[in-house]
């Protein structure tokens, strides 16, 4: 069964990174290989405008269906993986190896 | 050669004499000792900020805040009273000194909302307002006047919907102690900006040695060099950092700086995520559609200088409190609380305007990975520093001018430690009485 709307097929594949918290989805960047990423992010950027279009036509931020909520958190997941693929060429912030920021508090989606 | 106009003195630092230009001693970030002098010379003296209005939305509303700055244990309930009253209390119970306050694990900090508060141990019961409304077969007890054995509080004053406290009960009041960088941020709508995205660290570091890394952008185009394009990192890079402005007023300080990325004048100075979401560092460049955050509605502190390229100003509230305004119209805090000479608690909070679509969601959270991954790269620096300066190998640093707000939070929590070894009976603001029994068991 799809977890995406049948608009966006193309990403069905990517759906174990619909992850509606910041700590779940840094933790899978953290346990992503780059190939992976960089993955998400070639099919995910060229459709990240799509994600928007598509959801803001259709519901508010509070109260969308399962599915328009997953295509929202795989967004989120892709600006997770943007710093690894276009910044760091490596999971972790560069040097970080000593330190943990913790986002403890969020809005989730 | 300047960019940006120096004052008339030559330098930002020779316009404040008082600051000098010599190499500055980092033994007040070592030195163990010191830190205990720093407890209760600043961190039991001085108001603290310890959240804002919000976390309080309704009468009963209370939080707890573990306060290990202030010394080992000291725990504080912040609560909403049935007058609308933010109060602080003490978290403890006056009966045989039960932690009052707590779930689970003693030393982790909760919220919520209650009539009253009722202590686990033996179900003494207190109001709102901390007095001891129950005891249980109070007939047992000899004489027990309970209007005597209220929760014991603690100084707690409102500015601008950031709650304050303060452990010295002779404390001057807070808008006195905030001073004119407050008066002349009063009206800013904070209020309207609710998203919050608050971030916690455990930093190998002294607390003054984050906010170092905070009060100066001279690191900013080469420890971040890697998050801008190629291109402009370089350039960048080579033209370097100068503020728009620096201020000093008593013991708090600002800086104020440009910043043109928000739009950016050029998309390819941009990722490409980015241009695809219009936000970043500077968050997101559509501003939200509130009053109060276009230029020339900004309250007066705000950009000093009015420069039409301003970007972002910090202010220093000493002794741990930031409060950093980003143009397009958000802001955050940052709180740095000190554990050992070697470590601290490190908060930021990011406040928006809660967004109306996914688009302006996923602006915002760029706007936020952004910010948690410069944060990572400032923190990065940080023990590497503690562990070096730890040596006592170099014990002296030159700090150019575009460093200058280092200077001045070193003097000022010097000025605070000095005032109280040099005077049992005063602290820095002439306000204080200090016991000596705290002052003896220092030695010193």
């Amino acid at each position: 069964m799809s977890k995406l709307p049948e608009e966006f097929a193309d990403l069905e594949r990517f759906t174990d990174w619909c992850l509606p918290t910041e700590e779940q989805r840094y933790q899978k960047r953290l346990n992503s290989t780059m190939a992976e990423m960089q993955d998400l992010y070639d099919a995910g950027m060229a459709r990240l405008e799509d994600i928007m279009v598509y959801v803001d036509a259709r519901f508010p931020l509070q109260g969308m269906p399962e599915d328009a909520k997953a295509l929202v958190h795989l967004g989120q997941s892709i600006v997770m993986v943007s710093f690894p693929v276009e910044v760091w060429k490596q999971p972790r912030v560069l040097d970080s190896g000593a330190s943990y920021i913790q986002l403890i508090k969020e809005p989730v989606v | 050669m300047a960019h940006f106009p120096k004052p008339a003195a030559g330098s930002w630092t020779e316009n404040w004499p008082e600051l000098g230009t010599a190499p500055v001693n980092y033994e007040d970030s070592i030195d163990p000792e010191h830190f205990k002098l720093e407890q209760q010379a600043i961190f039991k003296k001085t108001w603290l900020n310890v959240g804002r209005a919000e976390r309080l939305p309704k009468k009963g509303s209370y939080f707890t805040r573990e306060m290990p700055s202030v010394g080992p244990g000291t725990s504080v309930i912040i609560v909403k009273d049935k007058q609308d009253v933010v109060r602080a209390f003490y978290n403890m119970c006056r009966h045989r000194g039960n932690k009052l306050v707590w779930n689970d694990y003693p030393g982790e900090e909760v919220s919520g909302t209650c009539r009253q508060f009722t202590c686990k141990y033996h179900a003494w019961r207190y109001s709102l307002e901390g007095d001891l409304t129950f005891v249980q077969q109070e007939g047992e007890f000899f004489d027990l006047d309970k209007s005597q054995y209220g929760l014991v509080p603690v100084r707690c004053e409102v500015w601008e919907g950031f709650i304050f406290i303060n452990f010295d009960n002779d404390a001057a009041p807070l808008t006195e102690y905030l001073g004119d960088f407050a008066k002349g941020l009063e009206g800013y709508p904070f209020h309207e900006m609710t998203e919050h995205y608050s971030y916690r660290s455990e930093i190998n570091a002294n607390w003054k040695l984050f906010i170092d890394a905070f009060v100066e952008f001279y690191h900013a185009p080469i420890l971040h060099m890697k998050q801008a394009e190629k291109e402009e990192a370089e350039k960048l890079a080579k033209f370097g950092f100068e503020a728009l402005a620096y201020d000093i007023k008593g013991i708090h300080s600002m800086v104020s700086s440009w910043g043109g990325m928000s739009p950016p004048k050029d998309l390819s100075m941009v990722k490409p995520i980015e241009r695809i979401l219009h936000s970043g560092l500077f968050g997101p460049w559509d501003r939200p559609d509130i009053k109060g955050i276009l230029p020339d509605e900004l309250p007066p502190a705000i950009n000093p200088s009015r420069q039409p390229t301003w970007g972002t100003d910090s202010f220093e509230f000493f002794p741990n409190f930031t409060l950093l305004f980003w143009a397009p119209g958000w802001y955050l805090t940052y709180h740095y609380w000190p554990t050992a000479v070697d470590k601290h608690i490190f908060e930021a909070d990011l406040y928006f305007v809660p967004p109306k679509n996914t688009r302006q969601r996923l602006s915002q959270e760029l706007a936020a990975v952004t910010f948690k991954e410069y944060a990572f790269q400032d923190a990065n620096t940080l023990e590497a520093t503690q562990t070096q300066i730890g040596t006592r190998v170099v014990t002296d640093f030159p700090l150019c001018d575009q460093e200058i707000l280092l200077r001045h939070l070193h003097k000022t929590a010097w000025d605070f430690v000095n005032a109280y070894k040099n005077n049992g009976n005063g602290s820095a603001n002439g306000k204080a009485q200090e016991k000596t029994s705290e002052k003896d068991s220092l030695n010193v």
